[in-house]
């Protein structure tokens, strides 16, 4: 009994001492890490959704584009005037986060980033919650930060005079006022129009963004049926019956990922897509898997010149080629939107004045990106809103045909020069739809 | 006011804690911030366990908390920190008196239905609301505490402090509660609600006022810990929340009110370095190191302590 009871505590002592163990080793782990953090290497926290339901259409596309495009230029085999290896010579050292797990978590594990990892400048935030919280806290800290893919027209609202957080790609309004551009250019004559969002933010402000601009530009339109289900709802089929019901020449919709395609096969697959056509302004991430199941004539999106509406120059040509070669698929847009911001990060480092192989200073590298105009994947970007720190890009809209032998195609390609989807610097994006986009010729 | 040993333990941690505030790192500061806020909420929902009932709602009050304190700030320019948790503190406490009249006839799982329910009502309500942000929600800007703004890099360190401060306060007077008559009722009620009936108390009565409590401590666990993170968002009603709160509460045990600090810090750490260690897979990290916690400790971190003291006696 007495030899139980002591082999017993015994146990106990070692599992406790086990368990301390295994944190200590955790936090030696933590501790080494920020200790190697050296000066011939340049450190860049990579966020994106690595898990969850944003990973497959978003996250994972996006990191593996970081991950090819940071082997590119370490090793110098990016075109130019990418062609030196490095950031200004010194080797990107990523470490990559996964986006996943709410608001509260991601601005702890972006603080242990800065403080813990040591980073010299964060990539990442698909996210438009994540990317809001995150920008005041950027500036507190004074990280270098660069928000690649979210797309919420508030950021630069919120973080109002901005010194140290970027966006390298375009909000939610330029999409759906160029979504309404092509309605114009292409079918000038329908009148009735559905919508369908997510009922969370990115779906509602797409909504309002997408009727501001079609009572301005399109007034004889009427919107006859309006749907807002829940996000990852998967099963669309009161929706669609709603929908048809209505009787819609076009039905917006703002889904993304798993959802979108659900929409698109249920609606295809019910009649809905026979009658209406579908304007899918995230339509792009689906470009290659769609296959059939989007009707010939369905109107894509791809959130500016990204992924299949990137222009043939010789930088997308090089990273296309690496993306498929290393992971055997095409890039779809969020890949190009990772790229470019790691590009423009390489810009603002290369041309931050520092002797070559050496760390810049962070105001200079910051100091260069505010306003630049720099070549990427998808053409030029120009830094030109928000104090130079909102990139401006031109967007784009195609439909999609598919060819049983030859996979799908674009026809009707337009694009829409950034003055055109874009506010003017300073105005509110609806007001300046409301007032008929004054100080801007598009016609 | 005669205090026991415990309660000046409680103390002498809590002073122990914010002085080493001034020596941890800086990343280590915040996470304690937010672990601390968390761990208030999770006061709540162990003083509900200890009455026999779980609540899968929690999250409702920690989102009032959080609201209430953004909300003041964005809307009506409230900037003092006092004002903001006070207010916070009021609007909670009013909700859990008027609900606590209904989910107080209720138990088990009826119980914790219920208040799914209500903090799921509240997270629909959030994501309709397009002026408060719907679901990207929105930031908390400039706040000084008593009138005094922390200088520039001090933030987080003062909002460590008030916490630790708050913290230490409310887990005396939680201490108190639990040994008052009011709290051994709770647990006499866990264990046999029919006979506490017989001597006399009204268990409604011990239970809503209970739930009012747990209510007020989730509240400004809520909004310390919105000011920690500077943003608040309907995630923070979602039942997923409430999810996270009732596991700490199981990692902590509901021997001592020390327990659900240690829990929730401890919860924080493994997060985030399953962050670092495995960015692909942190859940899965997460989850196994957790699950071997309550494998080995079925009755929470304390326990470890218990059966130190036993082992020493």
């Amino acid at each position: 009994m007495k030899a139980h009871k002591s082999l017993s505590r015994w146990t106990r002592g070692v599992t406790t001492a086990g368990s301390a163990l295994a944190l200590a080793a955790a936090g030696l782990a933590g501790m080494t890490a920020t200790a190697s953090a050296e000066e011939d290497t340049f450190r860049v926290g990579v966020v994106a959704f690595l898990s969850g339901n944003a990973s497959g259409p978003f996250g994972i596309p996006a990191r593996n584009a970081a991950e090819v495009v940071i082997e590119g230029i370490n090793n110098g085999d990016l075109p130019a005037p990418y062609d030196t290896a490095g950031l200004n010579g010194l080797t990107i050292d990523p470490v990559y986060i996964d986006e996943n797990g709410g608001t509260s978590q991601q601005v702890e594990e972006f603080r242990n980033l800065v403080e813990r990892r040591d980073v010299d400048a964060v990539v990442g935030y698909t996210s438009s919650g994540n990317c809001l919280a995150i920008g005041p806290v950027a500036e507190e800290l004074e990280m270098l930060t660069i928000a690649f893919d979210c797309g919420t027209p508030r950021l630069f609202e919120e973080v109002e005079s901005p010194q140290y957080l970027f966006r390298t790609g375009l909000d939610a309004t330029a999409d759906n006022i160029g979504a309404v551009r092509y309605l114009q250019d292409t079918r000038p004559d329908v009148t009735r129009i559905a919508g369908i969002q997510q009922n969370y933010a990115w779906g509602q402000d797409s909504w309002r963004d997408f009727q501001a601009a079609l009572d301005t530009l399109m007034p004889d339109t009427e919107i006859v049926a309006e749907q807002m289900p829940q996000i990852f709802q998967g099963n669309y089929g009161s929706e669609i019956s709603a929908l048809q019901t209505a009787r819609p020449e076009i039905v917006h919709s703002s889904f993304w990922g798993g959802d979108m395609e659900a929409f698109v096969t249920q609606a295809n697959a019910r009649g809905l897509l026979d009658t209406a056509t579908a304007l899918l302004t995230t339509g792009e991430s689906a470009f290659y898997r769609f296959e059939d199941r989007a009707p010939d004539g369905t109107i894509l999106g791809g959130r500016g010149p990204y992924g299949v509406f990137a222009p043939d120059n010789a930088l997308n040509r090089w990273f296309t080629d690496a993306y498929v070669e290393a992971h055997g698929e095409q890039p779809s847009y969020p890949s190009h939107k990772m790229a470019q911001a790691l590009l423009g990060l390489k810009h603002a480092a290369d041309n931050a004045g520092a002797e070559a192989g050496t760390k810049p200073d962070r105001d200079a590298i910051i100091e260069t990106l505010r306003g630049a105009s720099f070549e990427s994947v998808s053409g030029t970007v120009r830094m030109d809103r928000a104090d130079g720190h909102q990139a401006v890009q031109d967007m784009v809209y195609g439909e999609y045909h598919y060819d049983s032998s030859e996979g799908p195609r674009l026809e009707n390609v337009i694009h829409y020069e950034a003055e055109c989807v874009t506010a003017p610097e300073g105005e509110d994006p609806v007001e300046w739809i409301e007032a008929g986009f004054p100080g801007v010729d598009c016609e | 006011m005669q205090m026991d040993r415990s309660e000046w333990l409680l103390l002498a941690g809590g002073l122990l804690i914010a002085l080493g505030g001034f020596l941890l790192p800086s990343w280590m500061v915040s996470i304690a911030t937010s672990a601390f806020a968390t761990a208030l909420v999770v006061q709540g929902v162990v003083l509900l366990i200890r009455a026999g009932l779980v609540s899968f709602g929690q999250g409702l009050f920690f989102g009032i908390g959080g609201y209430a304190a953004g909300m003041s700030n964005r809307f009506l320019g409230v900037t003092e920190v006092f004002g903001m948790l006070a207010l916070g503190l009021v609007v909670a406490v009013a909700l859990a008196m008027v609900l606590g009249l209904l989910v107080s006839r209720y138990r088990e799982i009826f119980f914790a239905m219920l208040t799914l329910a209500f903090s799921m009502i509240a997270y629909g309500v959030l994501v309709k609301s397009r002026a408060l942000g719907s679901t990207d929600g929105f930031g908390i800007d400039t706040w000084h505490i008593l009138g005094w703004t922390p200088p520039d890099g001090y933030g987080q360190l003062s909002l460590f402090l008030l916490t630790v401060t708050i913290g230490s306060i409310v887990a005396v007077l939680l201490h108190r509660y639990r040994r008052s008559a009011l709290g051994l009722a709770c647990e006499a009620i866990r264990e046999n609600e029919v006979r506490v009936e017989y001597m006399g108390i009204s268990q409604r009565l011990v239970l809503y006022i209970n739930y009012v409590i747990a209510a007020a401590v989730g509240a400004l666990g809520g909004s310390l810990h919105a000011l920690a993170i500077g943003h608040v968002d309907p995630g923070m009603t979602y039942w997923t929340t409430s999810g996270e709160f009732v596991f700490i509460a199981l990692l902590a045990g509901s021997g001592h009110v020390a327990a659900p600090f240690i829990a929730a810090v401890l919860f924080a750490l493994v997060r985030t370095y399953a962050v670092e260690l495995i960015p692909n897979a942190w859940q899965m990290g997460l989850g196994i190191t957790l699950l071997l916690i309550i494998l080995f400790l079925p009755g929470g971190i304390w326990s470890l302590f218990t059966r130190l003291r036993r082992a020493t006696s």
